[in-house]
């Protein structure tokens, strides 16, 4: 058997192998479940791994392939699932104390599409409690590290999704994605990270945030990886009526082959707002720098282009998602299931029990939420924020008639170390980049682009392209990832 | 109100039915806001005549048929529950103030 590179396998090179019989599922998983054990109590990416489960899926998944009867070129692989998206007999915690004891009674539709193709869920990965923060402190059980230096956050709130598949511990994962939680995690860690168009991927079986704004995707180590989860878990699904009837499949095939391909006529937009932004470091404007460098030496086209509300997108999603949030987690009372704190009576528990199972930032954006929409102040807040939404999303569209694709930086820095941003407002603030497309309901992905000198962190650039571009969006992000000059991006652990 | 600031923490607390002790009240007092104080850099944006957006994809609302469908069983459902009255309902505390029941 050849040497796995658990730390840069793709599916892609991961499924060929099975089908030349090179390996066998148990082989797979059994390497990654042995990766796991020798590094996550470094990284501490998982809450849970069922060994056993996995194992005895992919014996089957090994079985089938030796029958013929695979379900697909991608049977038996595993994949890392976030804990907010949920799996038939497993936890789903969301990283909160509140939905500690819970065990979900049915498979999302995500997970439910990954088994029916024979990937293997492998796993519970940790995030910010209810997908809120962005750096994984918010977990109510423990903190994620960055593999690239483990006293660095990974990001968040899909911490633990893009730290499992930099450490090589699964080949990809998902996450969710409200405001920045994909794309920011992904940029931090050195992997790919993709949020699909609003309604592109099913909601049914993620913990609701915000639900105008979250969105499924994925987390791997190339934009072709990226393109074959899309393919895989998109499109409508009746459990989801926000879900979009618009095909969504065909994208491994239409990045497949690139190599050697430029981008003559294509037309880069660089939106000026986003370089002039406050806190922008060094080094991220070095690593979109040499993003563009690479996309001008194969034929693309730059423009500067502008997106004039952009200094408002944090105030109208810290105004929408907290209020939406404020709505989604009052069903989290402790009475038909999650932990109850008892009380001598139904409103003395419904208090006990959120105030003892939500954590500091939870609570905070339950307050916030609850604010602007009460009495009095629905108008000043929530609506205005509705009306400036608009305006954000006609800057995409302005932009849009005279580029074929954003280029922004994914975070005004490479990741921070623990406990290094402690104000509330400042970590709102770096999400600058990536909550503008989840107001819009544009596509972005977050792809590796540098290596900072100083600090040796990975660095991230971000493509946006119009709602439902996604096969234009992958085709560019994978023709600059054939292109960049660093080819692999792999921490050292 | 008044001398506590702009936002009664207390208040919104209540609206949201969440208990928080008076140390972590403090700390949200100041933290919402500095928040508050940073959204409402809105106001300066004309927004008369602006159509609000409320999801980024337009939607209509959808019926689908009105079929039976198989249910989750009463007892999967109920695993979950912190509470049970013989595995059948879930137990609930007293809903209504008063004298308690036996």
């Amino acid at each position: 058997m050849m040497e796995l590179n658990l730390k840069t396998l793709t599916v892609h090179a991961a499924a060929d192998m099975l089908a030349a019989g090179e390996i066998t599922s148990v082989k797979l998983c059994r390497a990654y479940l042995d990766r796991i054990e020798q590094v996550d109590s470094k990284v501490q990416a998982f809450l849970k791994v069922d060994n056993e489960k996995i194992m005895a899926a992919a014996e089957a998944a090994d079985k089938r392939r030796a029958a013929g009867k695979e379900l697909s070129h991608y049977d038996g692989i595993p994949v890392g699932i976030k804990d907010c998206i949920v799996t038939k007999d497993e936890t789903c915690s969301c990283a909160s104390k509140l939905l500690e004891p819970v065990v979900s009674p049915y498979d999302s539709t995500v997970v439910d599409r990954f088994k029916a193709k024979g990937f293997i869920p492998t796993g519970r990965l940790n995030m910010d409690e209810f997908a809120m923060g962005s750096s994984c402190e918010n977990s109510a059980f423990q903190n994620t590290a960055n593999p690239w230096n483990l006293e660095c956050v990974p990001g968040g709130s899909s911490g633990g999704s893009a730290a499992c598949v930099a450490a090589g511990e699964v080949p990809i994962s998902l996450g969710s994605d409200t405001g920045g939680s994909i794309r920011q995690p992904a940029a931090f860690c050195g992997v790919v990270g993709l949020k699909p168009t609003y309604g592109r991927v099913s909601r049914y079986g993620l913990v609701a945030f915000a639900s105008s704004l979250d969105q499924i995707g994925p987390m791997s180590h190339d934009v072709l990886d990226a393109a074959i989860v899309l393919d895989t878990i998109g499109g409508k699904d009746e459990k989801d009526s926000t879900s979009l009837p618009m095909p969504c499949s065909g994208f491994a095939e239409a990045v497949k082959g690139l190599e050697g391909h430029d981008l003559k006529g294509v037309k880069v937009g660089l939106p000026k707002e986003y370089f002039e932004a406050e806190g922008l470091t060094g080094s991220v404007k070095a690593g979109v720098e040499k993003a563009v460098e690479t996309l001008k030496a194969i034929g693309a086209e730059m423009v500067e282009v502008s997106l004039p509300h952009t200094k408002y997108a944090v105030a109208v999603y810290y105004i929408i998602a907290t209020a939406e949030a404020s709505a989604n987690l009052s069903r989290f009372d402790g009475i038909r299931y999650g932990a109850r704190q008892e009380a001598d009576d139904l409103i003395a528990t419904y208090f006990k029990s959120r105030g003892a199972g939500f954590g500091d930032e939870v609570k905070r954006r339950i307050l916030l939420g609850t604010y602007v929409l009460s009495s009095g102040y629905y108008d000043a807040y929530y609506l205005r924020a509705q009306k400036v939404r608009t305006l954000i999303r006609r800057d995409f569209e302005k932009a849009a008639e005279q580029c074929d694709i954003l280029l922004t930086p994914v975070t005004p820095s490479p990741a921070f170390k623990f406990g290094e941003k402690s104000d509330p407002l400042q970590m709102y603030l770096s999400d600058i980049f990536t909550i503008a497309l989840n107001l819009s309901g544009n596509c972005g992905i977050s792809v590796p682009a540098d290596v900072c000198k100083e600090s040796g962190m990975p660095v991230g650039v971000q493509f946006i392209a119009p709602a439902l571009e996604e096969e234009k969006l992958l085709r560019i992000a994978r023709i600059f990832e054939l292109n960049r000059e660093i080819k692999e991006f792999a921490p050292e652990l | 109100m008044g001398d506590q600031g702009r936002i009664d923490v207390g208040y919104v607390a209540g609206l949201a039915r969440i208990e928080i002790d008076p140390e972590s009240k403090e700390r949200l007092q100041h933290d919402m806001e500095e928040i508050v104080a940073y959204i409402e850099q809105l106001e300066e944006l004309d927004v008369e005549g602006i159509e609000p957006t409320a999801h980024a994809v337009p939607l209509t609302n959808v019926w689908r048929e009105d079929a039976a469908q198989e249910s989750f069983p009463r007892d999967v459902m109920l695993a979950n529950a912190p509470a049970t009255v013989d595995e059948k309902e879930i137990k609930v505390p007293q809903v209504l103030p008063g004298e308690g029941m036996s």
